[in-house]
């Protein structure tokens, strides 16, 4: 039989503190198959990890118990130490006395120790029934996806593509930028977005390493680490990209105009359209929900009587290359790839569902993002800041803060991380543009926790003479070509009125629409409010729970751009790590069937969400099931549904948590 | 009902959300009562009907099943399998001789430490005002 | 709507300074066969005072008036902002069932079964296809639903908070224009003016002259205390502002009336501070 060896944690007085040791050694001296029981002060620290290696060696330990902290926190480390001393890793069980025990008993020290004695007595009828689990090596392709084209994910792409790794960059826009080509100059510094922003979209479109989808979405993911199989819908642009010589020819003369979502509403695009002058790649897209010659052949579809619409292909009859091509059509590209980068970014939330700032029905109540195309060079008014309702410059504006943030009525309590800088930048912006503007910024508390923040706020207050109101407002209402805003200063507390030219929402960030969907096939989780959930808030930022999946940008919650540059690097060297592997090593904790047993019942087959049961026929002609291993995730589905008891899952078997259950109260 | 009576509880955690959250309970330093004893299983839906029928064989006044929250399940959807388990293992659990409500299923995320300590002193809490099994600890069905 | 019979409950001010309000409701009422029956031995509803002296008091005076009209077995509509805001109060706070039987104490028996409260308003509105006589073309209407018409909308399940749009919808469909503004929900200061008038003055004006710089002929409104809070300090306000004011502030009952045909003399128009009849003479009503 085994000789099994105990060793107990004290992590300092983290469990020491609440749990006698010397008790839970001396029960443990008494159980079953236990030939050797010590303590350690750090178990995790290099001299604990050497004693335990060294009592293995010296005692023939054939399986070892720590009980210390989580096995998330330290599992991992204490296979590679027990394997270090010779014995399988998978003959290791953690019993676990500090998060599950001490930590939470501090207040009854004799329960606690109880409590620990029986954890490691369970842990110790379990490890006797560990088995020898073997890894296995498994190839993998190579290649990179990154999922959305902003500056988060151009980060991760280029980073890749310099290491000497093969990128797919997909983009559900026409053009890659995100967010970032929206704005006009960034904080602290001022710089041009655009400025620095254009360069890196150059360097993605000419990358060699790097393939860029736009205009295209994911539609599915399968497999695992290091062999992810993706499905991408390339939308059809109606434009022979090979054709095009970008010369714009189509979208001046197209008749059809609409807002553009770019400017967002601010301007009008045409229905054959480049979102913005830079915008890589530089080739147009026609919009088919408006362009006028797919409109007359849906008319003709559908066989209706009456004034046929014109038949319009103006575009195709000016454009220089004959580059439009009709007959384009949707295509599913699939792809084979080792590891994901998720950078899908943001939207912006939704103000009209702020009645009291008039649920969007006054022209000249605008979000912070508006401002941006409005204050940009290239925007709709090239630069000029001027009333979407009657043209005029505005004297007096009002910022609102925390529009859909730190708003529990709009069930979004956290807050958007960049809205008091990007407000104290307007302003600035503002009284470049014209020295007459007078900002009123009405906030809830500065947040400007960066470097070069603070003093950015005071620049704003300082240089640009904005007027900071700590209160909320209440109602904003139109009096003639006047706003009233109405609010309250909270520091004096007292009710305030401005009445203003213009008023800035600065709403605040959400997750972008179809985030959860795509989570959702790529089995990565979200919390609430649809932002991706890292691995370890602290410890893996950048990493989802499912390996190979990585995560960068306001996917994961509102950031600032330099964050979402540190987390699109962060996220490429993740991705690196694992593309740089020779080979990938299975996990061998997975599902099992004993042949004898099986009946051929397929209930595990319907169980299983993988595709991991396959069917084979053994030499008596019986059919029975079989795990694929590599595509088990050791979930233990099947075990549960098997009515034979023939299936089983390595390292979490029937006999094992049968072990645990019995070992309770004896 | 013996005013020290203190209800044996065994919990299963999915390894991927309510393990976590005990642990993030922990992390928090927030207290619950010491007569839970939790199993590590990879999901809510690997627990079957042999483990939870075990437990009360060995005595146990209550058994809680802790899973992550529906959609957000690592496995995609073993939470729902092992919500499909739980009716009929209550069905089960009366036809036992045993209080339905002695088996509970809970989701509770990996963030959830407040949540999962909450519910850890609110069942024992429950489970105590039920007090000592009817059935004097044997469940009917003989070995199992 | 029509056809359909109410359990009328007037309020006091609808007997008192606002009996140009129950006699225009009435008349439409009958027009448009909405059968009303005035709920026998109905009391106050506690109205702003009850409810700020004692919470219990503030919910069993309409509880009162609740359980007669369960007795009736017929839906409950008022005129009166202030009364349909207590009574759909006093509805919602009865479903808790301790606060059930602490009112079930105050009033000696047991409180009625659920009854639905209804403001006029929102039942003259269900059907807009009014017999109209003479539209109200012209006429241009800053539609004033008050505080307590709307607010709070988790309880009162009316109309929007912030733009509310059924009374606009129903002075439209007489012909007239309902004007888009934004202090539709705005607090004209109608529980102060005995206490603060300086604060009910500075309140009203920013109402009326709003209405006003709008190119609002006349306010509607459906409360009576906005429409007497609204109609009487005019002068006042004038006098203080330096400026002419002389809007006329309706009820919405009344400008139904006139499209259904009814003279001002029968809506009791006349019993108006602010003259409404020089204005209607101008557009072609009076």
């Amino acid at each position: 039989m085994a000789r099994i060896g105990v060793f107990v944690c004290h992590c300092g007085s983290n469990i020491a503190g609440t749990v006698n040791i010397a008790q839970v050694m001396a029960a443990a001296q008494t159980m079953p198959l236990v030939t050797f029981v010590a303590d350690n002060k750090y178990s995790c620290s290099e001299i604990g990890q050497t004693a335990i290696r060294e009592a293995i060696l010296k005692q023939k330990l054939e399986r070892v118990v720590i009980a210390a902290c989580s096995p998330q926190m330290h599992e991992a480390t204490f296979r590679k130490t027990v394997a270090q001393a010779g014995l399988n890793p998978y003959l290791l069980e953690i019993a676990n006395i500090r998060e599950h025990c001490s930590w939470v008993h501090s207040n009854d020290k004799a329960a606690a120790t109880k409590k620990a004695i029986e954890l490691v007595k369970m842990a110790v009828a379990k490890v006797a029934r560990h088995e020898a689990l073997f890894t296995k090596e498994i190839g993998l392709t190579k290649k990179a996806l990154v999922i959305g084209g902003g500056i988060s994910g151009i980060q991760a792409a280029l980073d890749m593509a310099n290491a000497g790794y093969p990128v797919i960059l997909v983009e559900r826009e026409p053009t890659i930028g995100g967010r970032m080509a929206q704005l006009d100059k960034t904080f602290p510094t001022l710089d041009c977005s655009s400025c620095i922003l254009t360069p890196k979209m150059v360097e993605v479109a000419q990358h060699p390493n790097i393939t860029l989808l736009t205009y295209a979405e994911v539609k599915s993911v399968r497999g695992f680490v290091g062999n992810f199989e993706v499905e991408i819908l390339q939308r059809a642009r109606k434009v022979d990209a090979s054709k095009c010589t970008s010369c714009g020819i189509c979208w001046q003369k197209c008749p059809e105009k609409i807002p553009a979502e770019f400017n967002l509403g601010l301007g009008p695009r045409a229905a054959i359209y480049t979102p913005f002058p830079q915008a890589v790649p530089n080739i147009p897209s026609i919009d088919l929900a408006h362009c006028r010659y797919i409109k007359y052949q849906e008319f003709v579809a559908r066989g209706e009587e009456g004034k046929k619409p014109p038949q319009c292909r103006i575009c195709e009859r000016l454009c220089p290359p004959q580059a439009i091509d009709w007959e384009q059509s949707d295509q599913v590209l699939v792809e084979k790839v080792g590891a994901i980068v998720v950078a899908t970014g943001y939207q912006t939330f939704d103000h009209t569902r702020y009645g009291e700032f008039g649920a969007g029905r006054y022209p000249d109540v605008i979000t912070g993002i508006q401002l941006e195309r409005l204050l940009s060079a290239s925007g709709p008014t090239e630069g000029e800041v001027v009333r979407p309702s009657d043209g005029t410059h505005p004297k007096t504006v009002v910022f609102v803060s925390c529009v859909g943030s730190r708003d529990e009525r709009m069930g979004r309590a956290y807050c958007s991380n960049v809205c008091c800088m990007y407000m104290a930048k307007q302003a600035i912006l503002l009284k470049e543009h014209d020295p007459e503007v007078q900002s009123y910024i009405f906030y809830i508390d500065i947040r400007a926790g960066g470097k070069g923040y603070e003093e950015f706020i005071r620049r704003a207050q300082e240089e640009a003479r904005a007027i900071y109101l700590r209160g909320r407002i209440s109602h904003i209402y139109q009096d003639g070509k006047k706003l009233i805003v109405r609010g309250e200063d909270s520091l004096l507390g007292r009710p305030v009125e401005i009445a203003a030219d213009l008023v800035v929402l600065a709403t605040g960030i959400e997750p972008s629409a179809g985030a959860k969907e795509l989570a959702q096939s790529l089995n990565i989780s979200y919390d609430a409010h649809g932002f991706m959930v890292e691995a370890h808030p602290k410890l893996r930022p950048v990493e989802s729970r499912t390996e190979g999946i990585f995560l960068a940008g306001t996917a994961i919650a509102p950031n600032d751009i330099p964050g979402c540059v540190a987390q699109g690097s962060a996220a490429a060297v993740k991705a690196l790590a694992v593309l740089s592997r020779p080979s990938l090593v299975s996990d061998p904790m997975v599902a099992i069937v004993d042949p004898l047993r099986c009946t051929g019942c397929f209930a595990c087959q319907r169980a299983c969400a993988f595709n991991a049961i396959d069917s084979q026929v053994t030499r008596d002609g019986k059919t029975i099931a079989v795990v694929n291993e590599s595509l088990c995730k050791g979930c233990g589905l099947c075990v549960s549904a098997c009515r034979g008891v023939a299936m089983n899952l390595k390292g979490f078997s029937q006999q094992q948590l049968l072990a645990e259950v019995n070992a309770l109260w004896r | 009902m013996a005013l020290d009576y203190q209800p044996k509880i065994v919990g299963f955690l999915c390894n991927w959300c309510s393990y976590a959250g005990a642990d993030m309970a922990g992390t928090s330093r927030l207290t619950y009562p010491p007569n839970i004893r939790i199993i590590r299983v990879p999901c809510s839906g690997r627990v079957d009907a042999t483990l939870v029928t075990k437990c009360f064989q060995q005595g146990a006044d209550a058994v809680l099943v802790a899973g992550c929250h529906p959609g957000e399940c690592h496995y995609s959807e073993g939470n729902y399998h092992a919500r499909r388990r739980f009716t009929v293992l209550r069905e089960l659990l009366s036809f036992l001789g045993i209080e339905k409500d002695r088996l509970r299923l809970e989701w509770v995320s990996a963030a959830e430490g407040k949540k999962f300590s909450q519910l850890v002193s609110e069942f024992s809490a429950e489970i105590a005002h039920l007090g000592p099994r009817k059935d004097n600890g044997k469940a009917a069905g003989g070995s199992l | 709507m029509a056809g359909r019979t109410y359990a009328y409950y007037p309020g006091c001010a609808l007997h008192g300074t606002a009996r140009e309000y129950d006699v225009s409701a009435r008349l439409v009422c009958q027009t448009l066969n909405v059968k009303l029956q005035e709920i026998k031995d109905w009391s106050c509803c506690g109205a702003s005072s009850a409810a700020s002296l004692s919470p219990l008091l503030g919910i069993a005076l309409p509880a009162h008036n609740l359980k007669l009209a369960a007795a009736m077995e017929l839906p409950i509509t008022t005129p009166c902002a202030m009364c349909s805001y207590r009574l759909k109060t006093a509805a919602h706070e009865l479903k808790d069932e301790a606060t059930a039987r602490q009112v079930s104490e105050v009033l000696g028996s047991a409180v009625g079964p659920e009854v639905t409260v209804e403001p006029l308003l929102q039942v003259l509105s269900e059907d807009l296809s009014f017999p109209i006589r003479k539209p109200l073309t012209g006429l241009k209407v800053a539609c004033y639903y008050g505080c307590l018409l709307v607010r709070p909308k988790s309880v009162l399940q009316f109309d929007d908070e912030e733009n509310p749009q059924t009374m606009d919808r129903l002075i439209t469909a007489l012909g007239a224009e309902a004007i888009d503004w934004g202090l539709k929900t705005e607090c004209c200061g109608a529980g102060l003016p005995l206490a603060r008038p300086d604060l009910v003055h500075r309140l009203a004006y920013r109402i009326i002259s709003l209405a006003q710089r709008l190119g609002a002929d006349c306010i509607a409104t459906a409360c009576p205390m906005c429409q007497s809070n609204l109609d009487i300090h005019q002068k006042e306000i004038e006098a203080e502002h330096g400026e002419k004011l002389g809007l006329p502030i309706f009820y919405f009952t009344q400008l139904l009336g006139l499209a259904l045909g009814f003279t001002p003399r029968e809506l009791y128009l006349h019993k108006h501070l602010t003259n409404p009849l020089p204005l209607l003479r101008a557009k072609g009503l009076g």
